[in-house]
C-alpha cells in the first residue's frame, strides 16, 4: 500500500516535471513533436502506398531504416562502456552519470524497434513473432534471436533505471541483491545485442561482404567509439541546460577509452580491406563499390572516404592526451567519430553488402524523401523520450525530487 | 483444429489487437485474415472454409466465376527436380512472361520470378559480367549465352533458415513455399537468397481482371497482398496435378526439363544420370534441386 502511495506521487510528480520548463524547453519539445508528427505523416504514406515510397527494391532490399537500426543498436550497447567502470570498478565520476547511459540505451533500443517496425511490410502482423499465438523461429533465424536480445536488453535497462530512480525517489539506496544481478546481466546483454545484430548479416552466405567472422567484433568496437561520442556530447548539453554535472575526469576517461577503441576499429577495418584486396576474388567488388565505384556507379565513394578520414582524424586527436583533454578538440573528435562510424556502419555497411546484388546487378540506392522523413520521425520520437526521461531523472539524482510525507497525507 | 481455434480466441481476447483491427475499419474478411493462423497449423475444416472464402473473394474481385483457390498437398513419392540445358536456351524470355501469366504476379511493377542473364561466352558463368536487361533485335547474339535463374528450390535453403516467423518452408516434394498470410515482410529471406530469386511486393500488385489465372493454389499463384515476399513455386498449382510448369511448356527450344526425381523413368532422372549437370554457386552448399547442363 505504501509502495503504491510512493508510486502514485512519483508518477504525478514526473508528469508535472515533464510538463513544466522554461521557454527553451518548450521550444525543444515542440520541435521534437513536430519531427515526430512529420514522421508519422510520412509513415501513413508508406502504409497506404506500400514500401514503394522508399527507394528500396528487390536488388537492394534493406537500406536506410536497417542501417539506422544497426547504428542505434551500437549506441544502446555502448551503455556498457559506462556500466563497467561504474559498477565493476566502482569508479565514482562515472557512477554519477551511468544512469544517463542506460536511459540513452532505453531510447536507442526503442528507436531500433521502430526502425524495424517501419521496415517490415506487415507491421500489423507483429504478433506472428510472439511465441504462443505466433512462432519465433529460433534457433535458426537470426532476426528471431535479435528480437529476443533487443527486447531483453530494453526490459533490463528499463527495469534497472526505473528501479534505481524509484528507490532514490523514496530516498533509499537500491537493494543490492536485486539491483546488482540486473546490472551484471546488462553487461553480457549489451554485448549480445550487438553480436546478434552482426550475426544477422554475418550469417548470410549470399552476401560475401557481410559473411565475415570479424563483423561482430567490428560492430562492438565501433559501437564503443560512437556510443560514448553521443553520450559525451549529450551530457555536456545537459550540463549546460540543467543541474546535471559531469566531472572532467569522467570525460577524460571516456575519451581515452574511445581512443583505444577507435584504434582497434581501424585495425579491424584494415584487416578486412587487406583480406578483400589481396585475395582479389569476386568478393572484392563490394569494397570496390564503396571505395572506388564499379563501372561508374560511385554514389557511396565520397561518403566512404569522408568517413574513413573522420575516423582517422578522430583517432589521432584522441590518442594525444593534450588534445582529448581539451574540451573543444574533444567535441570536434566526438563529432568526427559520430560521422565516421555512422556512415561506415549504417549506409556503408548495409548498401555495399547488397551492391552489386547476388546476380551481379548494380542498383544505386539513395533513400527517398519519404524514407528520410519517416526516419526523422523516429529520431524525433526517440529524442522526446530521452528528453522526458532525463528531465525526470536529473532532479531525482540531485535529490530535489523525492517523496514528501506531508503531500501524501494532505491527499488522504 | 482445437489449437488454431484457441489461438484465435486468445488473440481476440487481446483487446488492443482487436481494437487496432477495428480501427483500420475491417470487415469480416480482413478480420479473418488478420487472425488467420499459419498455413501449416490450419485444421482441415478451417482450411476448407478459408479456401472457400478466398475463392469467393477472388471471384468477386476479378468478376471471374471460375476463380478457385486450392491447397493440394505434396503427392507421396514425389520429389521435383528441374534441369536447364544452357546450350539450347536462346534467351527469348518467353518463360519469363509465361510465368507471369500463369502465376498472377502484379503487372504494374512487373514482378518476374525468372531472371534471364545475358553472359559473355568468353567469361563463362560470371555474374559480374551479366546483363539482365539485354534487348537486341534478335536473340541469340553471337558470343553470348543466356542463363535463366529462378528459385533453385534448395535442399539446404538459406531463406527458410532466416525467416523469423516460419512463413516459408520446404514441402515434402521439395518446393519451397511462402505463406502470404503469415509473412511479415521483413525481407530476411531476400537478403539470404544467393540467387536473387525472391521478390517483394513493394506496392499493391495490380492484376487486370481478364489476366487472372483462375486456377490458383494457396501457397502459389493466388493474388498476393502488398508487403509480402513471393517466388517461383515450380507452378505448384499445375505440377501437383501432374502437369508441367508454365516455363517448361512454353520453352520453344526444349531447354527446360522437369519431373519427379524419385521416378526412375522420368526425364529428369535421365538428364541427371546421363548429362554432366552442375548447380549455381555450388560452394555455398545450398544443394539446389535446379540443375544446369550443356546438352
Amino acid at each position: 500500500m505504501k509502495t503504491l502511495n510512493f508510486f502514485g506521487q512519483w508518477v504525478a510528480g514526473s508528469i508535472r516535471i515533464v510538463l513544466t520548463g522554461n521557454k527553451l524547453y518548450y521550444a525543444w519539445v515542440a520541435f521534437l513533436m513536430a519531427c515526430t508528427a512529420i514522421g508519422l505523416w510520412a509513415y501513413t504514406n508508406q502504409l497506404s502506398e506500400g514500401l514503394i515510397t522508399t527507394s528500396l527494391r528487390d536488388q537492394v532490399s534493406w537500406g536506410f531504416y536497417i542501417g539506422n537500426f544497426t547504428f542505434l543498436v551500437g549506441v544502446a550497447a555502448a551503455a556498457v562502456t559506462l556500466v563497467v567502470p561504474a559498477y565493476l570498478y566502482n569508479w565514482k565520476p562515472i557512477k554519477e552519470i551511468v544512469v544517463y547511459g542506460e536511459l540513452l540505451a532505453v531510447a536507442a533500443i526503442t528507436m531500433c524497434a521502430l526502425f524495424v517496425m517501419v521496415d517490415i511490410g506487415h507491421p500489423e502482423r507483429f504478433w506472428h513473432l510472439i511465441p504462443g499465438p505466433g512462432i519465433l523461429n529460433v534457433p535458426s533465424s537470426m532476426l528471431a534471436w535479435d528480437v529476443i536480445a533487443l527486447n531483453g536488453y530494453l526490459v533490463l535497462n528499463f527495469v534497472i533505471t526505473t528501479y534505481l530512480l524509484f528507490r532514490l525517489f523514496q530516498r533509499k539506496e537500491p537493494n543490492k541483491r536485486i539491483f546488482m544481478p540486473l546490472v551484471w546481466l546488462s553487461i553480457p546483454a549489451a554485448i549480445a545485442i550487438h553480436t546478434v545484430t552482426a550475426f544477422l548479416y554475418a550469417g548470410l552466405i549470399s552476401r560475401p561482404y557481410w559473411n565475415s567472422a570479424i563483423l561482430a567484433p567490428r560492430f562492438i568496437v565501433s559501437a564503443f567509439c560512437s556510443g560514448p561520442a553521443v553520450m559525451l556530447v549529450l551530457m555536456q548539453i545537459l550540463q549546460r541546460f540543467s543541474k546535471f554535472k559531469i566531472r572532467k575526469e569522467a570525460m577524460w576517461k571516456i575519451s581515452e577509452l574511445m581512443a583505444y577503441f577507435m584504434g582497434f576499429n581501424l585495425f579491424l577495418l584494415g584487416a578486412e580491406v587487406f583480406k578483400e584486396y589481396y585475395s582479389d576474388t569476386h568478393h572484392v567488388t563490394h569494397m570496390h563499390y564503396m571505395f572506388t565505384g564499379v563501372e561508374g556507379h560511385d554514389t557511396l565513394v565520397p561518403w566512404m572516404w569522408f568517413a574513413v578520414g573522420c575516423s582517422f582524424a578522430a583517432f589521432f586527436l584522441f590518442l594525444r592526451r593534450k588534445s582529448r583533454q581539451n574540451i573543444v578538440l574533444m567535441n570536434i573528435g566526438c563529432l568526427l567519430i559520430f560521422m565516421g562510424v555512422y556512415i561506415e556502419k549504417s549506409m556503408g555497411m548495409v548498401i555495399p553488402g547488397m551492391t552489386p546484388d547476388t546476380l551481379g546487378e548494380i542498383y544505386e540506392y539513395v533513400p527517398s524523401i519519404n524514407e528520410l522523413l519517416v526516419a526523422l520521425g523516429i529520431v524525433g520520437f526517440g529524442g522526446l523520450m530521452f528528453t522526458f526521461m532525463v528531465k525526470i531523472a536529473t532532479p531525482i539524482l540531485d535529490g530535489e525530487f523525492y517523496y514528501k510525507e506531508r503531500e501524501a497525507k494532505k491527499k488522504d | 483444429m482445437t489449437k488454431s481455434v484457441s489461438r484465435r480466441d486468445f488473440l481476440c481476447s487481446l483487446g488492443g489487437c482487436a481494437a487496432a483491427a477495428t480501427a483500420v475499419g475491417c470487415d469480416n474478411i480482413t478480420h479473418s485474415k488478420f487472425f488467420r493462423s499459419r498455413f501449416k497449423e490450419l485444421g482441415e475444416e478451417e482450411l476448407e472454409r478459408i479456401l472457400k472464402e478466398l475463392s469467393t473473394e477472388n471471384q468477386e474481385r476479378f468478376s471471374n466465376a471460375e476463380a478457385q483457390v486450392s491447397a493440394t498437398g505434396a503427392q507421396p513419392g514425389v520429389e521435383f527436380g528441374y534441369a536447364l540445358d544452357l546450350s539450347r536456351c536462346t534467351g527469348c524470355r518467353r518463360c519469363v512472361h509465361a510465368c507471369v501469366d500463369e502465376n498472377n504476379q502484379g503487372r504494374e511493377e512487373e514482378i518476374h520470378w525468372i531472371r534471364v542473364l545475358e553472359m559473355e561466352e568468353k567469361h563463362g558463368i560470371d555474374f559480374h559480367h551479366a546483363d539482365p536487361y539485354y534487348s537486341p533485335e534478335t536473340v541469340p547474339e553471337d558470343g553470348k549465352f543466356y542463363l535463366p535463374v529462378a528459385c533453385q528450390q534448395c535442399r539446404n535453403a538459406p531463406c527458410v533458415k532466416s525467416c523469423p516467423v516460419g512463413a516459408t518452408w520446404q514441402e515434402d516434394d521439395g518446393i519451397v513455399v511462402v505463406d502470404y498470410d503469415w509473412c511479415i515482410g521483413c525481407r530476411c529471406c531476400m537478403a539470404a537468397c544467393p540467387y536473387g530469386a525472391r521478390r517483394f511486393n513493394w506496392a499493391e500488385p495490380e492484376i487486370p481482371a481478364e489476366d487472372l489465372n483462375p486456377n490458383m493454389h494457396y501457397l502459389g499463384n493466388r493474388p498476393r497482398p502488398k508487403g509480402v515476399v513471393e517466388k517461383c513455386t515450380f507452378c505448384i498449382q499445375k505440377t501437383r496435378k501432374g502437369e508441367y510448369p508454365a516455363c517448361v511448356e512454353i520453352c520453344p527450344v526444349g531447354s527446360r526439363k522437369f519431373g519427379n526425381m524419385l521416378d526412375p523413368d522420368s526425364e529428369i532422372r535421365y538428364v541427371l544420370e546421363n548429362k554432366k549437370v552442375f548447380v549455381l554457386k555450388a560452394e555455398l552448399n545450398t544443394r539446389p534441386r535446379f540443375y544446369y547442363f550443356y546438352g
